[in-house]
């Protein structure tokens, strides 16, 4: 095995002993007993470019993502694509859309976005689709079926008839534990295309489902909260292997459920609490979620970061690159049948996080 | 308390310290911390003593142990110049060869818990050995010349043999590094205006407008997050490493070509040490070269800030001349006037713009002015 620069090598380092980085890539094969070949790609998320006034953005959110970019194109050899989690936008304008696009620009390989309710909620999508495409779609690499889902749509009479304006409709929705806003949802009609795309796929065929909000239930007040996860998941679960990595919370957070994996992503904009240190309501963060160290709040761009993901046979790696905190790994674990973090998953090795809102 | 002044200027004055401690009744090897210092750490497998400094103080200042002759370790790190080679912009080795970063003092040295700019090496005891085959400072091929002139120097073998009980043969590269360190551990120094003023009690140690820049400096301006000012105690450092916009905005562009390159040959085998002072480039990667982390990108140690008035030029690369080119670099959010636009994008989450007027940065300077020791005024750094 040579040391030269693979993307494991590079990307292991700083991350300390005991990950799957170190052996050889022929080695994580037998472990995982896959045929399929492994790749990796890059997945950044919640970039929030925030215009103030003309050509003056945000200068914190600018640096967050110009920095996960400028990182992510040292990864040697290239990722195979990139993916945008969505929430490129803080207020879904065309300025915000333009300025953030024109730094994921600067991406190299195939950029992949999902919508946000940051981009989505002023023209409804619109400016967003001309950029970057369709909402909702599917494409199959290396073996792994992969669909894109916008996961934050709500009820029509929401959406087309409370509002005066786009604009209060946007703020609305950028709220949390806003009584006006509203759940999010999948909706029928892209359930209904879910289902007809994966009759189309052989149940042995790994799957990963890319959402802006979780696929599950974990905070109705920030919209933590997919209102038709169990209809969503009841698609997926008839598949052996699926993964569904989200953005939105802005946090680490993994789960199982059933035959499904779930990763949350990092923001480069802003760390959010978890949601069960708001004593106010309760929430339902999976206990399976070994939490993000306590952010130093000096340090803007502590508690942010991206990631790359692994997949090994079809399954995911989440290696986070966490600016100014240690660097964190979560893998499936095929002997538990969960994802666990390669380093922290035992309580007694955890650094304490953030306790109290 | 009774303090016992900081005077390590030569073996003489340092024995004499020793001679006053031992009147004093100081348990074993151990003087009292100057105003504003804590404990110097001391590694168990190296303990201080009178015997082993005063070897450790004849070693630093020997120019043998370069290729010409000419360099000693003291060159670069000159008593009289605060332990720097100011106003050097970078360091000038044998044949007056440049490397690319500035002599760091060695004042207080003794409290990082890495060494180097880019924290390469773990202890002073580690660090010493290096110069010395760096091709563009001391230059040597490797330490044998060294052990040569240590083994049948007859004051070396006295010193060694009453540092470590050790002769000939016996003595080796370990013992010289230990008795270098021993000696920078003793080139320590506190009691400035400011500890006077901070931990001290004195009122009117510092002038009115260094306690406007004292204020500045543990708020709006945001410096104590790093050069950090404790309950009791002050190191102006937090031993770490952030990106502050000095030289790789530079180069900024150039980074992946340079990353990827550099990961290649020290996969391959090559030296940080020699590299990072070889390639002006490559020394702009920083912390990056030691540790392969993105989050480390131009990343440079923390210094202290004690006796920075007399240390000028300043940053790794002595690139900014004065202290109040500094205090405007971090203003403008990690940014000098020589820089491209913009600013690099690894930069640290530490450091944005501040916002500062022309006369906070003054009261700023002033109360950095305040931080040079009684043995350091007189510095020749002008």
């Amino acid at each position: 095995m040579t040391r030269l620069i693979t993307r494991r090598s590079v990307i292991a380092a700083g991350a300390t002993a005991g990950t799957l980085t170190t052996l050889p890539i022929s080695m994580v094969r037998l472990a995982f007993g896959g045929t399929r070949e492994d790749f990796s790609f890059t997945y950044i998320s919640d970039a929030h470019i925030q215009q103030i006034k003309g050509a003056s953005f945000v200068r914190n959110w600018d640096m967050g993502l110009k920095r996960a970019v400028a990182e992510a194109n040292l990864i040697t050899p290239e990722a195979d694509f990139v993916m945008f989690g969505g929430d490129l936008a803080q207020l879904g304008k065309k300025e915000e859309l333009d300025h953030g696009g024109e730094m994921l620009s600067h991406l190299k390989g195939k950029l992949r976005c999902v919508m946000g309710e940051h981009d989505y909620y002023f023209d409804l999508g619109d400016y967003w689709s001309k950029l970057f495409g369709p909402q909702w779609y599917s494409f199959d690499h290396k073996g792994v079926h992969f669909v894109v889902l916008n996961s934050i749509l709500t009820t029509d009479e929401w959406t087309f008839h409370r509002w005066p304006t786009a604009e209060q409709r946007m703020l609305e929705m950028a709220g949390l534990d806003n009584p006006n806003g509203s759940p999010f949802m999948v909706g029928d009609k892209q359930r209904a295309w879910l289902k007809d795309d994966l009759d189309k796929v052989s149940k042995d065929t790994p799957l990963i489902v890319f959402s802006h909000s979780p696929l599950q239930k974990i905070y109705k007040g920030w919209n933590f909260w997919t209102d038709d996860a169990e209809q969503v998941q009841a698609l997926l679960q008839p598949f052996k292997n699926v993964s569904v990595i989200y953005g939105h919370v802005h946090q680490i957070q993994y789960n199982q459920i059933g035959n499904i994996s779930f990763n949350a992503v990092m923001a480069t904009a802003w760390p959010w609490p978890y949601p069960d240190t708001y004593a106010q309501a309760g929430a339902h963060v999976p206990v399976l979620t070994v939490p993000m160290n306590r952010a130093d709040p000096f340090f803007e761009r502590d508690a942010t970061g991206w990631q790359m993901i692994d997949v090994n046979s079809g399954r995911v790696t989440a290696r986070y690159q966490l600016w100014d905190n240690q660097e964190r790994v979560v893998a499936y674990d095929p002997k538990l049948g969960k994802p666990v973090d390669k380093k922290y998953q035992e309580a007694i090795i955890r650094k304490a996080p953030q306790q109290h809102y | 308390m009774a303090r016992i002044p900081n005077v390590q200027k030569s073996v003489g004055s340092t024995l004499l310290a020793l001679q006053l401690a031992a009147l004093l009744g100081v348990c074993g090897w151990a003087t009292a911390e100057p105003l504003g210092l804590p404990k110097v750490p001391v590694p168990a497998d190296n303990p201080q003593s009178p015997e082993k400094v005063a070897l450790g103080d004849k070693l630093f200042h020997d120019a043998r142990f370069s290729i010409d002759g000419t360099v000693s370790c003291a060159t670069c790190h000159n008593d009289k110049k605060a332990f720097t080679d100011s106003p050097l912009r970078v360091s000038e080795g044998h044949h007056k060869l440049t490397g690319t970063r500035n002599a760091p003092t060695v004042v207080n040295a003794a409290y990082y818990t890495s060494q180097f700019w880019d924290g390469r090496s773990p202890s002073l005891e580690d660090q010493s050995q290096h110069p010395m085959v760096n091709p563009v400072e001391m230059g040597l091929p490797d330490h044998e010349p060294v052990l040569k002139i240590v083994r049948e120097d007859p004051a070396y073998v006295d010193g060694f043999k009453k540092a470590f009980g050790k002769s000939g043969r016996d003595v080796t590269m370990d013992e010289v590094k230990k008795a270098i360190a021993s000696f920078e551990r003793t080139v320590i120094s506190g009691d400035s205006p400011f500890d006077k003023w901070y931990f001290g009690g004195d009122r009117n140690a510092i002038s009115d407008q260094a306690k406007r820049g004292f204020d500045l400096y543990v708020g709006q301006a945001r410096c104590v997050s790093c050069h950090v000012i404790e309950q009791t105690q002050a190191l102006f450092t937090d031993n770490r490493f952030h990106n502050i916009g000095v030289g790789i905005n530079r180069i900024q562009d150039d980074v992946p070509r340079l990353a990827a390159a550099f990961l290649k040959a020290k996969a391959a085998g090559a030296s940080v040490d020699k590299t990072v002072l070889a390639d002006p480039k490559v020394s702009e990667l920083g912390r990056f070269a030691v540790t392969d982390s993105f989050d480390e990108i131009g990343a440079f140690k923390t210094t202290t800030l004690r006796n920075i008035a007399m240390t000028a030029p300043y940053m790794h690369d002595g690139s900014l001349k004065t202290l109040k080119d500094v205090v405007k670099h971090y203003n403008e959010g990690g940014k000098s006037p020589a820089d491209p636009w913009p600013v690099n994008p690894y930069l640290s989450g530490g450091i944005r713009p501040l916002d500062l007027k022309d006369q906070q940065i003054d009261d700023l300077v002033a109360f950095l002015e305040t931080l040079t020791s009684p043995a350091y005024v007189a510095a020749q750094t002008k």
